[in-house]
C-alpha cells in the first residue's frame, strides 16, 4: 500500500556523480515530462470541454467546439434539466439507492470479513473458496438471471429490487478481512476475558478500531452504486424509479430531445459527475491505493 | 444478533489457542455473521444461474413463471440458433461476436501497453507532480460509464472535437457514431479491393461471410475502443505502480553495473518481475471487453447497421425488448463460456511459454503467479506479496 512514497528504481541513476550521465539524466527528464503533460492534456481536456460546453449555446456547441470560455454563457441547459426534465427526481433516486447501498455493505461486509478472519467455525474454507468463485462470474452474463429472480420474487420495481441485490460485494468482504487480520488478537482477547460475546467484541471493540477499512467500503461502494446502471435497468420500469445514469442514458439516446441537444446532455453527465468527483478529490489517496489494493492486498 | 446466547454445540475444529467453552459459540457465530452475505449471494447469484440455465433450454416468452406447465424444454434448440447462423438473430449473434472480436483485440494490448507506459513513466522518482500526474490518468476511471459515453457522444460527433482538432491536419473526420464502415475495409479499398471476392460470399462462420468477417471494427467501434482505452488505463497504471514498488532497487542497479541500457533494464528486468501483475491486468481486460453493455446502451444501441452490437446488448435486447428469453439466456451462456476459456488459455499461454526460462531471473513464488484464473483479483495478490519478502 505503499504507492506515494516508496524510492522507484530510477532514483539510482541520480547517485552516480558522473557528469555525461547526469546529463542525460536531465533530458531524459524534460523527455518524460513533455510526454506527461501532453497525455495528462488529452486526459483532463474532454472534461473541461464538457464543462465548457454546457454553458454554451446550441449553435456555439457545434460551431466551436474546442474553445474552453462560451462566447454567450448560458444556463439555459441546466434550467432545462431541472424545470423540464425528471433530472432532480433521478438525482434523489440514485442518491437514496446509493446512501441505503452503502450503509448494507459496510455492515454485512465487515461481518463477513470478521467472521472469515477471526471466527474459525467449519465450513469457513468452503465460504472462502465460494466467495473466490462467485468474484469471477461476469456482472454482465447475470442480467437475465437477476431479473428473473427479482421478478419472481416480487420485487421488481421497488427500492428493495434496487438496493437488496447489490447488498452482497464480495470484493468489500475480502477488503474487510484483511484489515481484521492485521488487528492483534490480544485486542478481542481482552474483551473476550471482560465477558464480551462474539457479537459485542466486534461491535464495540473491533469495529471501531476498523474504521480506516470502513471508509474504503464506504467510498468504494458509494462510487460503484452511483455509477451502477444495468442493474437498475432489470431491476426497474417505473418512471419514478430511475435513477441518474438510467436517465442520463435515455437523455442521450434522444429521450427528450428533438435535436442533438448537446450542452444539455453534456450538462447532465456534469452534474451526476459531480458527486464522485467531490469524493474522488477529497479521498484521493484512499482511493487510489484501494484501487491497487484491491488486487495487491 | 444474539449469537452469544447459544448454545454449545460442537466444538470447531481449527483453533487451538481458543479456550474450549467458547468454541461452540463460536462456530454459531461464525455461520450468522456470514449469513447475509451467503443468502444474498445465493438468492441473487447461485439461483438466478440456474434459474437462467432452465429458461435457456425451454421456450418460455417472458409471460408467467418460467416453471409453470405452459413452458416447454426445447432442449438445445436456443443454442444450436445462435451457433448455427439460423435467422436473423443468428446472423445478429455473429456480427456481435465479430464486432466484440474487434474490440478485444484492440483494447486490451492497447490498455496493457499503455497503462504499463504511464504507470513506468508516473513512478520515476526524480519526476516531480507525480500525484498530479497519476490524479489526471486516474479522474476517468472513477467517472461513470454513461457519463463519459455522453462526453464521447459529443467528441466525436460530426461537428465535434475530435474532428475539429482533425481539421487543424486537413483532414476531414467521419461521423464517427453515424459510420458503419469497416476499417479494414476501408483499408482493402484503398488498394482497389471493395467488393467481396467470389470465394468470400457465402455465410462461413456463425452465418456471416468472410467478407463481413473481414470488415475489421466499423468506424463508429473504433471510438468505443479509444474510449475503453481512455477509461481503463488509470486502473491499470494503479496496478502496474503498485507491482513496480516492488521492483527492488538493487537488482537495478546489479544490472546498471553490468552496463545494461535502461531499455534492456525494463526488458530483462523490471517486466519479468511485473509478470503476475501483467497476468492480471490481462485477464480482468479480457474479462471486462468481453461485457461491453453500458456504452452501447447508452450510446448507439448496436447501431450504426449492428457494428456495435455485442454479446452482452445483444443478450439483453433478445430478452427485454424481444421478449426471445431462451435465446438471450443462451446467449449470456455462451458469452460466460467464451471469458473462462479464454481466460484459461490465455493463463495457459502465459505460464508455459515463459516461465522455465525466467525462472532463475525471478525471485521464488512470482513465477508461478497464475493461481488466479478463478479469481484474478484475488490470487494473484498473494504472489506478489510473497515478491516483496
Amino acid at each position: 500500500m505503499s504507492t506515494a512514497t516508496a524510492p522507484a528504481p530510477e532514483a539510482t541513476s541520480r547517485r552516480r556523480p558522473v557528469s555525461p550521465a547526469r546529463r542525460r539524466a536531465t533530458r531524459g527528464a524534460w523527455i518524460t515530462y513533455g510526454i506527461l503533460i501532453a497525455l495528462a492534456i488529452i486526459y483532463i481536456f474532454p472534461f473541461l470541454v464538457q464543462v465548457a460546453t454546457s454553458f454554451k449555446t446550441e449553435p456555439e456547441a457545434a460551431q466551436d467546439p474546442l474553445s474552453l470560455i462560451p462566447q454567450n454563457w448560458t444556463v439555459a441547459a441546466y434550467e432545462g434539466l431541472f424545470a423540464n426534465s425528471d433530472f432532480p427526481l433521478w438525482g434523489l433516486n440514485s442518491f437514496i439507492v446509493t446512501v441505503f447501498i452503502t450503509l448494507g455493505r459496510v455492515f454485512f461486509d465487515s461481518l463477513a470479513g470478521y467472521a472469515l478472519a477471526r471466527i474459525p467455525f467449519r465450513g469457513r474454507g468452503l465460504v472462502f473458496a465460494l466467495l473466490v468463485a462467485v468474484m469471477a462470474v461476469p456482472g454482465v452474463v447475470l442480467l437475465i438471471p437477476k431479473f428473473l429472480v427479482i421478478n419472481q420474487l416480487g420485487i421488481y420495481d421497488s427500492y428493495t429490487g434496487m438496493i437488496l441485490p447489490l447488498l452482497a460485494d464480495a470484493a468489500g468482504v475480502f477488503i474487510m478481512k484483511n484489515f481484521f487480520e492485521s488487528i492483534p488478537v490480544s485486542v478481542e482477547e481482552q474483551a473476550r476475558i471482560d465477558g464480551a460475546g462474539t457479537f459485542r467484541t466486534f461491535w464495540s471493540v473491533v469495529l471501531p478500531m476498523a474504521r480506516p477499512a470502513v471508509m474504503t467500503i464506504v467510498i468504494l461502494s458509494f462510487q460503484g452504486s452511483w455509477n451502477e446502471l444495468n442493474h437498475f435497468i432489470i431491476s426497474t420500469q417505473d418512471p419514478s424509479l430511475t435513477t441518474l445514469t438510467k436517465g442520463v442514458a435515455q437523455l442521450a439516446s434522444g429521450a427528450l430531445s428533438q435535436g442533438t441537444q448537446y450542452p444539455l446532455k453534456l450538462a447532465a453527465a456534469a452534474l451526476m459527475t459531480v458527486p464522485v468527483a467531490i469524493v474522488f478529490f477529497v479521498f484521493q489517496k484512499r482511493i487510489m491505493n484501494a484501487s491497487a489494493g484491491a488486487v495487491k492486498e | 444478533m444474539t449469537s452469544h446466547q447459544a448454545s454449545q454445540s460442537k466444538p470447531a475444529r481449527s483453533a487451538p489457542q481458543r479456550r474450549g467453552s467458547i468454541r461452540g459459540r463460536q462456530g454459531l457465530a461464525g455461520w450468522l455473521f456470514i449469513a447475509p452475505i451467503i443468502l444474498i449471494l445465493g438468492l441473487f447469484l447461485v439461483i438466478p444461474v440456474l434459474m437462467a440455465a432452465w429458461v435457456s433450454v425451454s421456450d418460455w416468452t417472458g409471460r408467467g413463471s418460467p416453471f409453470s406447465g405452459s413452458v416447454n424444454f426445447v432442449g438445445t434448440e436456443n443454442y444450436s440458433t445462435i451457433l448455427g447462423g439460423e435467422g436473423l438473430i443468428g446472423r445478429d449473434f455473429g456480427t456481435s461476436i465479430r464486432n466484440n472480436f474487434y474490440y478485444v483485440v484492440l483494447v486490451v494490448p492497447l490498455q496493457t501497453a499503455l497503462s504499463l507506459f504511464l504507470a513506468v513513466m508516473v513512478n520515476r522518482q526524480i519526476l516531480k507532480g507525480r500525484g498530479f500526474f497519476r490524479t489526471a490518468f486516474y479522474f476517468p476511471s472513477v467517472t461513470s460509464s454513461v457519463a463519459i459515453t455522453v462526453l464521447w457522444l459529443f467528441l466525436f460527433s460530426a461537428t465535434g472535437v475530435v474532428n475539429k482538432v482533425l481539421s487543424f491536419f486537413a483532414i476531414e473526420g467521419p461521423n464517427w457514431f453515424q459510420d458503419p464502415r469497416g476499417v479494414l475495409h476501408i483499408l482493402l479499398g484503398v488498394v482497389g479491393l471493395d467488393q467481396a471476392p467470389d470465394a468470400l460470399q457465402d455465410p462461413a462462420f456463425l452465418g456471416i461471410s468472410g467478407w463481413e468477417w473481414l470488415a475489421g471494427p466499423s468506424v463508429a467501434m473504433t471510438a468505443f475502443v479509444l474510449m475503453a482505452i481512455f477509461t481503463t488505463s488509470g486502473t491499470f497504471m494503479l496496478l502496474f505502480i503498485a507491482a513496480l514498488q516492488n521492483v527492488s532497487g538493487e537488482v537495478q542497479e546489479a544490472a546498471m553495473m553490468d552496463g545494461a541500457t535502461g531499455w534492456q533494464r525494463f526488458r530483462r528486468v523490471t517486466l519479468p518481475m511485473l509478470r503476475p501483475t501483467l497476468f492480471t491486468v490481462l485477464t480482468l481486460g479480457l474479462i471486462g471487453t468481453w461485457q461491453v453493455f453500458d456504452q452501447i446502451y447508452t450510446g448507439t444501441q448496436g447501431g450504426p447497421a449492428k457494428t456495435t452490437l455485442t454479446p452482452a446488448y445483444l443478450s439483453f435486447n433478445s430478452a427485454f425488448v424481444d421478449q426471445q428469453w431462451g435465446v438471450g439466456a443462451a446467449i449470456a451462456f455462451v458469452l460466460f463460456a467464451i471469458i473462462v476459456v479464454l481466460t484459461l488459455v490465455q493463463r495457459w499461454a502465459l505460464r508455459e511459454r515463459d516461465v522455465p526460462r525466467r525462472r532463475r531471473m525471478v525471485p521464488a513464488g512470482v513465477s508461478g503467479g497464475s493461481s488466479a484464473a478463478a479469481a484474478p483479483g484475488i490470487a494473484a495478490p498473494k504472489d506478489e506479496k510473497r515478491d516483496t519478502h
